[in-house]
C-alpha cells in the first residue's frame, strides 16, 4: 500500500522529529525544511511524514473502545481499528501486526485519537522516569518469574 | 507463552495474530537489548517473550548519517531497520517491552524511538569478540542510556575472570557485568535483574534519570 514518491517539502527527514519529539515540541510544526534528505509521502497517510500529534511511543498502549462507526475510515484505518478493537497492544505492535512502518502507524493512531476511534493508556513521561517505584515494581516482576 | 499472567489473552480477530494485554494492564515500560551482529539479541528476546517475538524491517531514510558518496545511487539513501521485540507482562498493570536492535542503527527514527524513554539497557557482548562491543557501549552513554553488560556465554567462548572483561571493555566500577545464556529463561530473566537493580540503585544514590 505504501508507494513512495520522492518530492521535496512534504517532510523532514530529520530522525528527531515526529517520533522522537517530546510533548513539549508536540505544537511545532514538524521542523519542516530541516531536512535535507529524500521524502516519502505515504499514499496511505495522505502525504503526510508527521503525525497531528506526538504523544505516540514504540510502548504507548492504544485500543478501540468500539463505540464508532468505521464508515468513511480508510481500509488502512479500519484495519487499525479492528485490530485493536478487541484489546490493547503497543504501537509497535499494531505496526507490526498491520505490516506498516512505525512512522505511518503513527500518523495513522493519531487521526484515529482525534476522530474518538482509539484511545491510548498513556506511557509514563520520559521525563519521570525512572521512578524508583517503577523500577522496583519492575524488580519485584522479574523476580517473580525466576 | 509461559506466563500464567498473558495466559487470559484472546487473540486477534481477522488473524492478525496478535495476542493482547490484559485489560487492567495500564503501564508500559522499555528496555533495550543491545550488541554487536549475531550476539544473542533475538535469542534473548526470544526467550523471555510471552508472546512470540516481533520482528520488524523498515526502509529508512538514513537521516543524519554519514552517507557516502550517493551521486547516481538514489537507493543508498535509505537503509533497512530491523528490531525484534517482545513482551513480557510483569502484574496486573505493568507491561516490560524488550527490544533488540543493533547498534549501527543509530541515526534511524526507529533507534530514536527505542531509546526515547528507555529505562536503561542490557549490552549483550561475546568474549570471542569484545571489540565488536564498543561502538554500542559508546552509543549508550550518547544518549545517557544506563547500562549492564551481560556476556552471552557460547559453547566455545573463551573463559575471562570478571576483571579482564572489566579491563578489556572498560567498564566503570558500578556498570553491572554478568554472565548469561540467551537460551535459558532463568539465566537471562537474572541478567534484567542485574540490570534494573542497578537502575534502582541509581535512583536512590540520586543521579539524575536519562532522557
Amino acid at each position: 500500500m505504501s508507494r513512495r514518491s520522492p518530492g521535496p517539502g512534504a517532510g523532514s527527514a530529520d530522525s528527531s522529529d515526529a517520533a522522537g519529539a517530546g510533548p513539549s515540541r508536540a505544537a511545532a510544526p514538524g521542523g519542516r525544511g530541516r531536512g535535507k534528505g529524500l521524502v516519502r509521502p505515504y499514499v496511505v497517510t495522505d502525504g503526510r511524514a508527521h503525525p497531528s500529534r506526538n504523544t505516540f511511543d514504540l510502548v504507548t498502549l492504544v485500543f478501540a473502545p468500539g463505540d464508532r462507526p468505521l464508515t468513511g475510515l480508510s481500509p488502512e484505518k479500519r484495519r487499525l481499528v479492528e485490530l485493536c478493537s478487541p484489546g490493547s497492544l503497543s504501537v509497535a505492535e499494531v505496526a507490526v501486526h498491520l505490516a506498516l512502518p512505525v512512522s505511518v502507524t503513527k500518523v495513522l493512531l493519531a487521526d484515529l485519537v482525534d476522530s474518538g476511534h482509539i484511545l491510548t493508556r498513556t506511557p509514563i513521561p520520559a521525563a519521570e522516569l525512572p521512578a524508583a517505584q517503577l523500577l522496583q515494581e519492575v524488580l519485584d516482576g522479574l523476580r517473580a518469574r525466576l | 507463552m509461559d506466563s500464567a499472567l498473558a495466559s487470559d489473552a484472546r487473540t486477534g480477530a481477522q488473524g492478525s495474530g496478535a495476542v493482547y494485554l490484559r485489560p487492567s494492564v495500564r503501564t508500559s515500560v522499555k528496555l533495550l537489548v543491545v550488541g554487536h551482529f549475531a550476539v544473542g539479541k533475538t535469542t534473548f528476546v526470544g526467550t523471555l517473550s510471552e508472546i512470540r517475538p516481533l520482528h520488524t524491517e523498515e526502509k529508512m531514510t538514513q537521516a543524519g548519517a554519514l552517507v557516502d558518496d550517493l551521486d547516481g545511487v538514489p537507493d543508498k539513501t535509505t537503509t533497512t531497520v530491523a528490531m525484534d521485540f517482545g513482551r513480557l507482562t510483569l502484574n496486573d498493570h505493568l507491561v516490560l517491552y524488550l527490544f533488540g536492535a543493533p547498534g549501527q542503527q543509530r541515526f534511524t527514527r526507529l533507534w530514536q524511538d527505542m531509546t526515547k524513554g528507555a529505562l536503561g539497557a542490557l549490552v549483550l557482548a561475546d568474549t570471542r569478540r569484545l571489540d565488536q562491543s564498543f561502538e554500542v557501549m559508546g552509543l549508550l552513554e550518547e544518549h545517557g542510556l544506563p547500562y549492564a553488560v551481560a556476556m552471552n556465554h557460547f559453547p566455545d567462548s573463551p573463559r575471562h575472570s570478571d576483571a579482564e572483561i572489566r579491563e578489556a571493555l572498560d567498564l566503570l566500577p558500578e556498570t553491572p557485568l554478568v554472565t548469561c545464556d540467551a537460551r535459558d529463561r532463568r539465566s537471562s530473566t537474572e541478567a534484567l535483574i542485574a540490570l534494573v537493580q542497578y537502575l534502582l540503585s541509581r535512583t536512590a544514590t540520586g543521579q539524575e534519570p536519562p532522557r
